[in-house]
């Protein structure tokens, strides 16, 4: 009986999201349209570090690598192959690369498949790391990539990346996108897999002790977050039209890091509010980089000051409360329909 | 003894931690169906000893056989599909999931659900999901903690702590279970009631038991057998009552108490 009232209010939260977007594509600005896209984006690439780092307990910073490769092989792909001819003026891009084409759908499955290969393959040696080893060890992996991106201007066209890339990352594709990766780590973390990588989150030694292949289960895990991860920054790369490898800086894996952290290490729902919460902050604290002047007294723009203050509050959070907004906890219909009932009751009595 | 009725074996199995010989030249020979007893004062080398059994540590020298089949260079899960299954000196349980959700886990290795099954509803997935549930739950009302299935594990008060992680051991569905103090920190009456329980899972689940033990009454009262370990090396091993009387083991371990008893 909940599971089917469950699968009602579900499908209601999808209509009423769709409802929206159509609205917000009718009303809204660019600017703000723009937003709404990075929302769907970020949220895609927070629900991808959290199954890595939130579900499965590695701490992996390799995000912005995983991010690079998604965009630029769909870039690639659907790159018009007279654009390709104008932007590589360093070196033309080598043979295959330079005709084909494919499909916005098919080029940005084929980024996180990319990706997923690319986590597969460093997973092998790299996850044998535990804690912070595997942090650094990722970091350097996604280093390495930027690097070479910047230097493999057969393919990426170097420091000068990758420019006019069709806009075909609207709306629809990435809240698409994004629904189908909440839905998929959402099935996937519930379920008893999603158990097994919660056990060796919690307890490594005990889960080996279950039976539990944990090497396999924690590649499978990383893989499937690269995965989405080169999802997010196919779209991504869409979205802005233009790529280069300085894009790819730990900046943008501490970004995603922020959101995960703020809204719950082990939390999907918590994921969600943090990222439209600090995508949208991220934004709206511009403000703070401009010129300020109050009566006689000038403060000039400090480029940077968003990062301050959302360094600051990310302090904060750990300090005074280390689990995120959400904590290990979900937001489930039948939460909310308690709280909702529950207070009815309070109001009758 | 016939070979058909050892469940566990070792063969000299001796395990050096740089110049600290934890065990000496380790060999037993465990009965199927029989519950076993390992003890020995601390740091005598049984918890290394489980550790060795059960993949955790391969061992220096030395073999370890179960059922015939050499598990000396298998790691804990391949220990543990081979039909092994253990708990911890402290508990290990998972202490941010529910008490159904623990023995689910332990489920995994019998019927594993991967993770391109896990997104459709309905399907292989869904239905390995249902029976994994439903084990899970059998397995609880059998432990009788099935009204707690909700429950956060770490949530549970201590004795039934212990029982949810033997419960999830027997959800790996195995034909061995070592377990590590299992009345460590409980009162005489628990720990009777423990001894009713483990009988009661062996004759269920058709098991050998081996556990190591520092309470003396659940030792000598549910033992069939007994190996005393001291310094890493066996000194006694016989029935509850041999091993009361022998002397190397009143000085080893049972200390003047047990010689005033005597």
């Amino acid at each position: 009986m909940y599971e089917s009232r469950t699968k009602r209010l579900n499908v209601a939260a999808v209509a009423l999201l769709g409802f929206f977007l159509w609205w917000a594509q009718g009303n809204l600005d660019g600017y703000k349209i723009q937003i709404l896209n990075l929302v769907a984006i970020n949220i895609i690439l927070a629900l991808s570090l959290n199954l890595i780092y939130g579900f499965t307990g590695l701490f992996s910073l390799g995000h912005a690598g995983f991010m690079a490769i998604g965009a630029y092989v769909s870039s690639l792909l659907i790159l018009p192959a007279a654009q390709k001819e104008m932007i590589f003026l360093l070196e033309p891009l080598v043979w295959p690369l330079s005709v084909l084409q494919a499909p916005f759908f098919v080029a940005v499955l084929a980024g996180g498949v990319a990706a997923a290969l690319f986590g597969l393959l460093i997973s092998l040696p790299v996850l044998r790391l535990g804690g912070d080893y595997l942090g650094i060890a990722t970091l350097g992996f996604a280093e390495i990539v930027r690097v070479v991106a910047n230097n493999l201007s057969g393919i990426t066209n170097g420091a000068l990346g990758l420019k006019g890339i069709p806009n075909h990352a609207n709306i629809w594709w990435n809240y698409g996108w994004c629904l189908f990766t909440l839905y998929f780590i959402a099935r996937l973390v519930n379920s008893n897999f999603g158990n097994v990588l919660k056990a060796i989150r919690d307890d490594e030694t005990a889960a080996r002790a279950m039976g539990i292949d944990v090497l396999r289960c924690k590649v499978v895990s990383f893989s499937i977050g690269a995965f989405f991860a080169g999802v997010g920054g196919a779209l991504m790369a869409s979205l802005l039209t233009t790529i280069d490898p300085k894009m790819f800086l730990f900046l943008l894996t501490f970004n995603v890091l922020m959101i995960v952290v703020a809204g719950g290490l082990g939390s999907l729902s918590g994921t969600v509010i943090a990222g439209v919460v600090i995508t949208v902050l991220l934004e709206w604290l511009r403000f703070v980089e401009n010129p300020v002047t109050i009566g006689s007294f000038h403060i000039p723009g400090i480029p940077g000051m968003r990062m301050v203050i959302f360094s600051m509050a990310l302090l904060f959070i750990i300090l005074f409360r280390r689990e995120g907004i959400m904590g290990m906890r979900e937001i489930t219909w039948n939460g909310i329909i308690g709280v909702c009932r529950r207070k009815g009751e309070k109001d009758r009595d | 003894m016939t070979e058909r009725e050892t469940a566990l074996e070792t063969q000299g199995v001796t395990m050096r931690f740089g110049g600290l010989t934890a065990l000496h030249d380790f060999s037993i020979r465990v009965h199927r169906g029989s519950i076993v007893g390992l003890i020995g004062p601390n740091g005598a080398g049984k918890t290394t000893c489980f550790n060795v059994m059960t993949g955790f540590y391969r061992p220096t020298e030395g073999k370890v056989l179960f059922e015939g089949r050499d598990l000396t260079a298998k790691g804990p899960h391949e220990v543990c599909r081979e039909g092994i299954a253990r708990t911890f000196q402290n508990i290990r349980l998972f202490s941010n999931e529910t008490v159904l959700q623990n023995v689910m886990i332990g489920c995994h290795v019998r019927t594993p659900l991967n993770w391109w099954e896990t997104p459709l509803p309905f399907g292989v997935g869904a239905k390995k999901e249902k029976e994994i549930r439903e084990k899970a739950y059998h397995l609880l009302e059998e432990v009788e903690l099935a009204h707690l299935a909700d429950e956060c594990a770490a949530s549970l008060p201590y004795g039934a702590q212990r029982r949810l992680e033997i419960a999830r051991a027997l959800a790996t569905e195995p034909r061995f279970l070592l377990l590590d103090e299992p009345a460590a920190g409980m009162n005489p009456q628990e720990s009777q009631k423990l001894m009713a329980f483990i009988r009661h899972i062996r004759e269920r689940f058709n098991l050998t038991v081996m556990f190591i033990e520092h309470d003396m009454k659940v030792v000598m009262g549910v033992c069939e057998y007994i190996w005393v370990l001291d310094y890493g090396v066996l000194i006694a091993e016989g029935a509850p009552k041999e091993i009361q009387a022998d002397p190397r083991v009143i000085e080893a371990y049972l200390g003047e108490e047990a010689v005033a008893d005597a």
